[in-house]
């Protein structure tokens, strides 16, 4: 889908979102507001109103949220930086449901057969099941057929693949799991190149005469002069 | 509704607060007179905690980054998009022109990508090298006083190569490039393809008192808290208003036409206070129009009076003629040898910090006109979209694709920072068969009539985008990568994005000395209304393989500078 395509979608598909589900708000207004202030990035007023709109609706069924947060645990273990319910990843798959409604019915319709493949084989939906016959099930449908393109792959592969997406990407853009990827900036600080030993490891080096362009960081705060030509002099 | 009508008279009203209608603010503004500048979006400065974005994180927001909300990501400083609700426009047959639009102050300098190039001495004549599109009435001798005044003014890194077409200027000093762009450089080498660092507006140095200096987060995207790179606000209007300038904001401002008086001259703009929904005037003795190529277009052609049946400056009926945005393409590559890098900030300047600037000569080649290449990747901020078909590039290495567990976390480990990209950005031909024109069947939300778009790509952009591709397979060849991806076919124009993509759309108001085939003259005056003047990308005979920025920074300076001798002169 191209990028308009999607954006008519979302509008279309919040909208429905919307009014099927204005019931089943809870919260109070002042509880809304404490939520959605949780989250201070420099939202506009119109976009801040869809955030307290998504915020106060709730999308999936405890029993789904139970069997996201089951497959999370399988898809990526706990360790000793914290699992995925320290990264926040089931809220995230709810808010997402609700922000790109096209992950509502893939996602629903997959429990359900996830669901009916556990219950044919074990007489017990997924969630009551034990990890090794969780394992059985996710063995056949975690490894995508690579003669296939990704939207001709059978439907529990695609399923899995879509849980599979946003569990990672859940965890590995929450604070341990940024932590855990090992990825360092976000945070003023001064580039004065690759480290030596980083080149030396690429069999890589600085030209001297590339060098010689390049900004002396102790001068960085001298305010900039030139000469008539455009040489820097300061 | 009644019409309101203000009672304060200006000197000049601006249309539009991005880069043009920005510098016109300042020079104009700074010579004492009363400026009003009309912004359809609302008032916006990077240093606002309520509005700033720079250095959050991910987590910071529900949806991770994702780009449900904006469309490059729910981080990037651009109320905008290709689509804005309430504000439609459409297509003529099978044209498909996709038109961004940013409504705030400062327009679309709060997000760009910086990359400020002068257009040389041969970008100004491209008609006497291979008979195709028209000669700009200036030369490179004309604007370079103002390229070297911009560079001052506001800043901008690079390196003085002596090269015949990408002309130096006075740069503050080039970062150091990072691990991906070495690797390009080893590869572009090998092909003879030139590399050089970047030339783009951040300050790698401190330039005056009022501006920070970069401190290296890599977001001048989500437009920069201390100001250490250029957006309109930061750089321009606001050191105006500082300065003591008498200069009014009129925000969230929807511009519906120039008002003319009995004689056909301009006396103001009428405009739509989108709080309220009212309709407003307010008057000026001169109107500059800066609200972008399209949306000035669009102000002209529905300015119709008795005086201008056919809108205003239009006699010449080349209003919304000769529509370009520059040609664009992309592609990436997986380099095993960048695999399990180890960690370290490289977040860097915004951007790229190398390019290739155009190398070859059209005369040997099947398109007639160049373009540059960008280079990106490396260890960046994780955002909505990480991890996603983590371990997909194990089918390079002979390793099966899927799982579950901790393995996955060892793949995203192992590929972190060993993807790299990079995108062609190339001149297509002005044409005079595609423009935009208004739709006479469609208002948007404020009953202003919308634009309607006829846009194709020529074989000169398409044989160009496959030139790229070649040129992208041979150097990640070179560099030791994977080309990811098949090679777009003619099918798929090679690749070619939608025209509009790229963001550099320019050319419907084109300048040149005769007022049948142009709209403005040299000084970007209408031909046919003396006290309009337009200083956006509209008055672009030709887009360059370069970025519109800096030459629309430097022709709005010049124009403004006309504007006050002409004053001085009595002259509008």
């Amino acid at each position: 889908m191209d990028r308009r395509e999607s954006i008519k979608s979302l509008v279309l598909g919040s909208l429905v979102g919307g009014l099927a589900l204005e019931s089943c708000v809870s919260d109070s207004k002042e509880e809304l507001t404490a939520k959605v202030w949780e989250h201070q990035y420099g939202r506009t007023p119109e976009e801040k109103a869809v955030d307290q709109k998504l915020l106060g609706e709730q999308f999936f069924t405890p029993h789904e949220i139970e069997t996201i947060t089951q497959l999370g645990h399988l898809i990526l273990p706990p360790n000793e930086n914290g699992s995925i319910l320290d990264a926040g990843v089931p809220e995230f798959i709810e808010f997402m449901a609700k922000d790109y409604p096209g992950f509502q019915e893939p996602i629903r319709g997959g429990i359900m057969g996830l669901d009916h493949e556990s219950n044919t084989r074990f007489e017990k939906v997924f969630t009551s099941i034990t990890e090794v016959e969780q394992k059985t099930i996710l063995d056949e449908i975690a490894f995508p057929n690579p003669e296939l393109s990704p939207s001709e792959q059978p439907q529990p592969i695609q399923f899995f693949s879509l849980i599979k997406n946003l569990v990672m990407t859940g965890y590995f853009t929450s604070a341990i799991g940024i932590e855990e990827l090992g990825y360092v900036g976000n945070s003023p600080n001064v580039w004065d190149g690759v480290p030596q030993d980083v080149l030396d490891d690429h069999g890589l080096a600085y030209d001297p005469e590339w060098i010689a362009k390049c900004v002396d960081q102790e001068k960085r705060n001298d305010v900039a002069q030139w000469d008539n030509e455009g040489n820097l002099i300061s | 509704m009644q019409i309101i009508e203000s009672s304060k008279k200006y000197d000049v009203v601006i249309v539009g607060s991005g880069a043009g209608g920005g510098m016109a603010t300042k020079v104009l503004a700074d010579a004492g007179l009363k400026v009003a500048v009309v912004e359809a979006g609302p008032y916006f400065d990077p240093a606002n905690p309520e509005q700033q974005t720079q250095l959050k994180w991910p987590h910071e927001s529900p949806r991770r980054g994702a780009n449900t909300q904006r469309v490059f990501g729910e981080f990037d400083m651009a109320y905008g998009g290709w689509e804005l609700e309430g504000e439609p426009y459409t297509q003529v047959g099978d044209s498909q022109f996709d038109w961004y639009r940013s409504r705030m102050l400062g327009g679309r300098t709060n997000h760009w990508g910086r990359i400020s190039l002068r257009f040389g001495p041969r970008d100004f004549k491209g008609k006497d090298r291979d008979g195709l599109g028209a000669n700009w009435p200036i030369g490179y001798d004309d604007i370079k006083p103002y390229y070297d005044k911009v560079d001052k003014l506001i800043g901008v890194f690079g390196s003085k190569e002596n090269l015949p077409n990408e002309p130096d200027g006075f740069f503050l000093p080039a970062p150091k490039p990072r691990l991906h762009e070495l690797y390009y450089i080893k590869g572009a080498k090998k092909s003879n393809v030139k590399v050089i660092p970047s030339r783009l507006s951040i300050l790698t140095k401190r330039i005056n008192n009022d501006r920070g200096v970069c401190f290296y987060c890599s977001q001048c995207s989500r437009s920069c808290s201390v100001y250490a790179d250029f957006s309109s606000g930061s750089c321009l209007i606001f050191p105006a208003q500082k300065s003591g300038g008498q200069v009014d904001l009129y925000v969230d401002s929807m511009v519906r036409e120039v008002l003319v008086n009995e004689e056909g001259k301009a006396t103001g703009v009428s405009f739509i206070n989108k709080k309220d929904r009212t309709e407003n005037k307010i008057f000026g003795k001169i109107v500059i129009l800066a609200a972008s190529a399209c949306s000035s277009a669009r102000i002209l052609l529905n300015s119709k009076s008795k005086q201008h049946p056919n809108g205003l400056g239009n006699n010449s009926n080349m209003v919304g003629k000769y529509l370009h945005d520059s040609t664009g393409t992309d592609r990436m590559a997986f380099v095993p040898s960048m695999m399990n890098r180890k960690r370290y900030n490289e977040d860097g300047v915004g951007g790229m910090h190398i390019y290739s600037p155009w190398w070859l000569d059209n005369k040997k080649l099947d398109f007639p006109r160049g373009y540059h290449i960008e280079v990106w990747g490396g260890m960046g901020m994780p955002s909505y979209g990480t991890g996603f078909n983590v371990n997909d590039l194990n089918k390079y290495l002979g390793i099966k694709v899927g799982g579950y567990g901790n393995p996955l976390r060892e793949d995203i480990q192992k590929f972190y920072g060993s993807v790299m990209g990079m995108s062609g950005r190339g001149e297509a031909i002005a044409r005079e068969d595609n423009y935009c024109e208004i739709d006479p069947t469609k208002v948007d939300e404020f009953g202003i009539p919308v634009l309607r778009f006829n846009y194709h790509w020529s074989d000169f952009e398409r044989n160009q985008a496959r030139h790229m591709h070649n040129t992208f397979e041979e150097i990640i060849d070179n560099m030791g990568g994977t080309v990811l991806g098949d090679k777009p076919t003619a099918e798929q124009n090679y690749g070619l994005l939608n025209p509009g993509r790229i963001i550099h759309e320019v050319g419907t108001t084109r300048m040149g000395s005769d007022p049948k085939t142009s709209v403005v003259n040299e000084f970007e005056q209408l031909h046919d209304v003396k006290n309009v003047f337009i200083v956006d990308a509209g008055p672009f005979v030709s887009q360059a393989d370069k970025n519109p920025t800096w030459t629309i920074l430097a022709l709005a300076w010049r124009t403004s500078d006309f504007i006050i001798q002409e004053l001085k002169k009595q002259n509008i």
